[in-house]
């Protein structure tokens, strides 16, 4: 069985698993770390939402093998790492500060979503309004999408 | 898109101390509650019987409950001979020795924030910031029957005086341990996060006191709750207790948790709605797949386990299974209508020139939670282990252990909080099919439903048709009739408890219970003269379930679409209108603030329009007012993947629902109604063909996404004087479904006959076939970063 290996949340990790399986079972299943949600498995729902080099994507939908030595995924739970000081990502602060999450199952998506989506606007100077929010097509099936608005603007005031 | 007001809730002001304050201090109930033998305090009540006394005078005017006395009328070591069976049904608020107070809290949250409001209630009561009491969800326990069912928005209604009598009753008693050990009368002491202070300064942890305010046989005892004018936390808006969690990935989930050797499972289903295997061809070559660890044929379906998930979905649809055909096999939406048509009851007010008539017709829609239906179980000779979220653990251990031929108390449950509900959880498909998995492979599973079999064989909310006729004259409403005709609605396992259970699969068994909820739920909150509503329902064999309640939202469109007729009929303006006709001037007042707080009557654009409802339910009354744009811009705008269609650019929701615990979880629970409504009136539908749902995941299914969602959001929480809560999980969905109704109706001029409005729109989607069962995961993942 061939072995892979990548960047999990800062950390050099090492699966020895075939091939074609997907990001999403290799980091749940095989390495325990089970921030990204299963939802849909096709690329639709966004619950697994991690980001990969920095940007948003969704590892039901990336085979182990496509996966460099090099590539630094990064899921909910090494988010916090990669902003400054000790604390949580500022996204993580406004989602708590608006109290977003109802049963919390798209949450980790949602937030690596809109962590990604910020950057991007702020990368093509668009501001972070009602139109660059709803490009995001993750499902959040508690209805929580009003206070999300809240806390993704709220977010990137803070970014 | 108009001026984007961020959601606001308006926080309540300061209550007005009411005129009532003296009097009803020395009319105080006093409530029957225990301390139960222990090292350390422990604190009970029934959740059955909660008062004994409705006007013993109040002893002490204090702020602090006064101490619990023993009944001389109730002598409890008597009683206590009967051994176990006293203290077996009571909940109990314990004192532990780090000063935290913790309770096992019977019901199931799923996302509606109840641990949190439940641990403001007992933080009230004993005066702790709410942080330091720790609520978990209980485990399955039989002796609790009615009570440990989530469902019917029903929780906080039915906990909340039992949690308060316990919490009350361990504050007396480390009060009365404080003053005893300081040599103090407790008249002088106070009592302050978990710490009891003298007027010296002198003071004692409840930690300190949990021993000594322990009690060495249990006792009954009388005790009075705290004064709602002295809250300091009731009412007072709260984040949610595990927020952090959420957010940084450590809430664990079902499917989260790290059992040994629990592994990946998942069936392989057929391709009719409840079809099951009559014979594999290919189980071997499959069991030799990579990572698979066992494949077994099994009641719904061929179970496969494996090292993980995604290998588990490539051995399902490796199978080659020749199936047996399901319960609605052949069947489709028209052929389903067909036959509600056939049962629908007569309406007997006669028809005249002045009557008006409504048909409606709604569509079986998905209750499917992000979290599919999942469930751990570990099945043993003679006992069982299972994880999963419930909202009816009892039941299902019941039928659990019946499935398994083992007693009731050989099957723990333990119950994990779940990704979503909305009726779906208060059954337990999942673990009982992970049950029998376990058992058939003999080693523990995780099991967990694929996306496409939650959406294509899952429950549903019924298909329905909703017949309305009323009798007008030049200025009254003479008559008012519903007739609703259902798909039958499963009876509810936990509602009707385990009992019960059993006697629903009795033929037509189900129909009392099912009758006896849409008559004590539905409620034409209008005077209509004489107002009848009746519910027909015809099992053909789909599997349903409440979704964030099962009629009313149906009911209320179609109710609120025949008021506004009404109202033109009489000239009126459909506020104004509703407002002379509401039944009581509790309903008024919640339209009066709608209409003001909406800017009802606002001049609209062509092609918009204001919709308003009302709907009573849950000892409360909801107004809605929506903004809707039916402009040909805005319906035809073109998202990837996407229903669009006419948007809800503004709600304003007002609520009067009693008494609010937590208002910002309040106010959360609004909001997912809200955009459920949408949901159920616009895009959201599953259409039946040939035997099976054609929706497999959220690309079919059009759940509320960011593009729907109503820019402008303003939900009101009025002041109540009902001095106990009403309901919130599902209060938020009947009022907005009416009012985007009304406002299609008044924005295009055209009574829409059939919900939602898109579904006999051309499917935006090619669907994915029923063979293999689980849509393949695309591998280019990679090319849709952002
Ligand atoms: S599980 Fe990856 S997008 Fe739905
Ligand atoms: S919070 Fe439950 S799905 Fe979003």
């Amino acid at each position: 069985m061939p072995t892979h290996t990548f960047k999990l949340n800062g950390q050099q990790v090492s699966v020895d698993v075939e091939d074609d399986v997907h990001l999403l079972w290799v980091i749940r299943d095989l390495l325990k770390v089970t921030g990204p949600k299963y939802g849909c498995g096709i690329n639709v729902c966004k619950a697994c939402t991690s980001h990969i080099n920095g940007k948003a994507f969704n590892p039901c939908s990336v085979q182990v093998k496509d996966i460099q030595p090099t590539d630094e995924v990064t899921t909910i739970e090494g988010l916090a790492d990669t902003a400054p000081g000790g604390g949580l990502h500022p996204m993580q602060d406004a989602w708590i500060e608006k109290d977003v999450a109802q049963c919390g199952y798209c949450q980790p998506g949602q937030i690596m979503a809109a962590v990604a989506k910020v950057k991007q606007c702020k990368a093509e100077g668009r501001d972070v309004d009602d139109d660059a929010i709803e490009e995001l097509r993750n499902i959040c099936r508690c209805g929580t999408y009003n206070r999300i608005r809240e806390a993704i603007k709220a977010g990137a005031e803070n970014m | 898109m108009p001026n984007h007001r961020a959601t606001t809730t308006r926080e309540k002001p300061p209550r007005e101390h009411s005129r009532r304050f003296g009097q009803s201090d020395l009319s105080r109930r006093r409530f029957l509650g225990y301390v139960v033998a222990g090292t350390s305090l422990i604190a009970a009540a029934e959740f059955t019987r909660e008062s004994i006394s409705d006007s013993v005078p109040n002893a002490s005017a204090a702020a602090i409950p006064s101490t619990p006395q023993t009944p001389e009328i109730y002598d409890l070591s008597d009683a206590i001979r009967d051994a176990a069976r006293p203290t077996a049904n009571l909940i109990r608020v314990k004192v532990n020795r780090d000063n935290t107070v913790s309770f096992a809290l019977p019901r199931s949250d799923n996302g509606q924030g109840i641990i949190t409001s439940t641990q403001m209630i007992i933080a009230e009561e004993m005066n702790l910031d709410p942080d330091q009491v720790i609520v978990t969800l209980a485990d399955a326990r039989p002796e609790l029957v009615f009570n440990q069912l989530t469902g019917g928005s029903t929780t906080t209604f039915s906990t909340y005086t039992p949690i308060r009598v316990a919490a009350a009753i361990a504050a007396g008693r480390l009060l009365d341990a404080a003053a005893a050990e300081m040599g103090q009368d407790k008249a002088v002491l106070t009592s302050r996060a978990g710490t009891i202070t003298d007027t010296a300064g002198k003071a004692l942890s409840f930690g300190d006191l949990t021993a000594k305010a322990a009690a060495p046989v249990t006792q009954a005892v009388q005790v009075a709750l705290k004064d709602r004018e002295k809250f300091t936390i009731i009412g007072k808006p709260r984040t949610k207790s595990d927020a952090r969690d959420m957010v940084t990935g450590k809430k664990k989930f079902t499917t989260d948790l790290q059992i040994a050797d629990a592994l990946p499972t998942i069936l392989c289903r057929a391709p009719d709605l409840n079809g099951y295997p009559r014979s594999v061809q290919n189980l071997d070559q499959v069991r030799t797949m990579p990572g698979i660890t066992d494949v077994v044929k099994v009641e719904g379906g061929v179970a496969v386990r494996g090292n993980t998930y995604g290998q588990c979905i490539d051995a399902v649809n490796a199978l080659k299974v020749t199936w047996a055909n399901g319960t609605v096999h052949g069947a489709d939406d028209a052929s389903v209508l067909k036959e509600l048509r056939a049962a629908e009851l007569p309406l007997a007010a006669p028809k005249g020139p002045g009557s008006l008539e409504g048909d409606f017709v709604f569509y079986f829609r998905s209750n499917s939670s992000l979290e599919t239906n999942c469930a751990i179980a570990d099945v043993k000779a003679n006992s069982a282990t299972i994880w999963g979220p419930a909202k009816s653990p009892i039941a299902a251990q019941a039928e659990i252990a019946k499935k398994l031929g083992m007693p009731q108390n050989a099957v723990t449950f333990h119950v994990m909080q779940g990704g979503g509900s909305f009726g779906r959880k208060l059954f337990f498909d999942a673990a009982e099919e992970a049950a029998l998995v376990s058992k058939a492979m003999g080693k523990p599973v995780k099991l967990m439903w694929s996306r496409s079999d939650d959406s294509r064989q899952g429950r549903v909310h019924p298909m329905a048709t909703c017949r309305i006729r009323a009798n007008v004259t030049a200025d009254a409403v003479t008559s008012f009739e519903i007739r609703h005709t259902s798909v039958a609605t499963e009876g509810n396992p936990g509602l009707s408890e385990p009992i019960t259970a059993a006697a629903n699969k009795a033929p037509l068994g189900n129909l009392g219970v099912a009758e006896s909820l849409f008559e004590l739920t539905q409620f034409t909150p209008y005077n209509f003269g004489a107002s009848t509503r009746f519910l027909n329902e015809v099992d053909m064999g789909f599997n349903t379930s409440s979704m964030r309640n099962i009629y009313s939202p149906d009911v209320a469109t179609a109710r609120e679409l025949m008021v506004d007729q009404i109202a033109a009929k009489l000239g009126t303006d459909p506020y104004v209108f509703r407002s002379e006709f509401a039944k009581q001037a509790r309903f008024k007042a919640v339209l009066d603030r709608a209409a003001q707080e909406g800017d009802w009557g606002k001049s609209m654009a062509d092609g918009t329009a204001q919709g308003i409802a009302m709907h009573v339910e849950y000892k409360g009354c909801a107004v809605c007012i929506v903004e809707l744009d039916c402009t040909p811009a805005t319906v035809n705008r073109k998202i990837r993947q996407a229903r669009t269609g006419p948007r809800v650019t503004k709600v304003t929701y007002v609520v009067d629902a009693g008494l609010i615990i937590n208002p910002r979880g309040y106010e959360a629970q609004m909001m997912g109604g809200i955009n459920d409504g949408l949901a159920m009136t616009l895009t959201s539908s599953l259409h039946l063909d040939d035997g099976h749902f054609v929706e497999a995941s959220w690309d079919n299914y059009f759940y509320t996404r960011q593009w729907n969602t109503p820019p402008e959001m303003n939900i009101v929480i009025m002041d109540s004087d009902a001095p106990e809560p009403g309901g919130a999980g599902e209060f938020g969905v009947a009022a907005t479904c009416g009012a985007i109704a009304c406002a299609y109706a008044r924005a295009t001029g055209k009574i829409p006959t059939y919900f939602p409005l898109d579904h006999k729109d051309p499917l935006p989607f090619t669907p994915y076939p029923t063979s293999p069962p689980i849509p393949p995961s695309p591998t280019n993942g990679l090319q849709t970063t952002f």
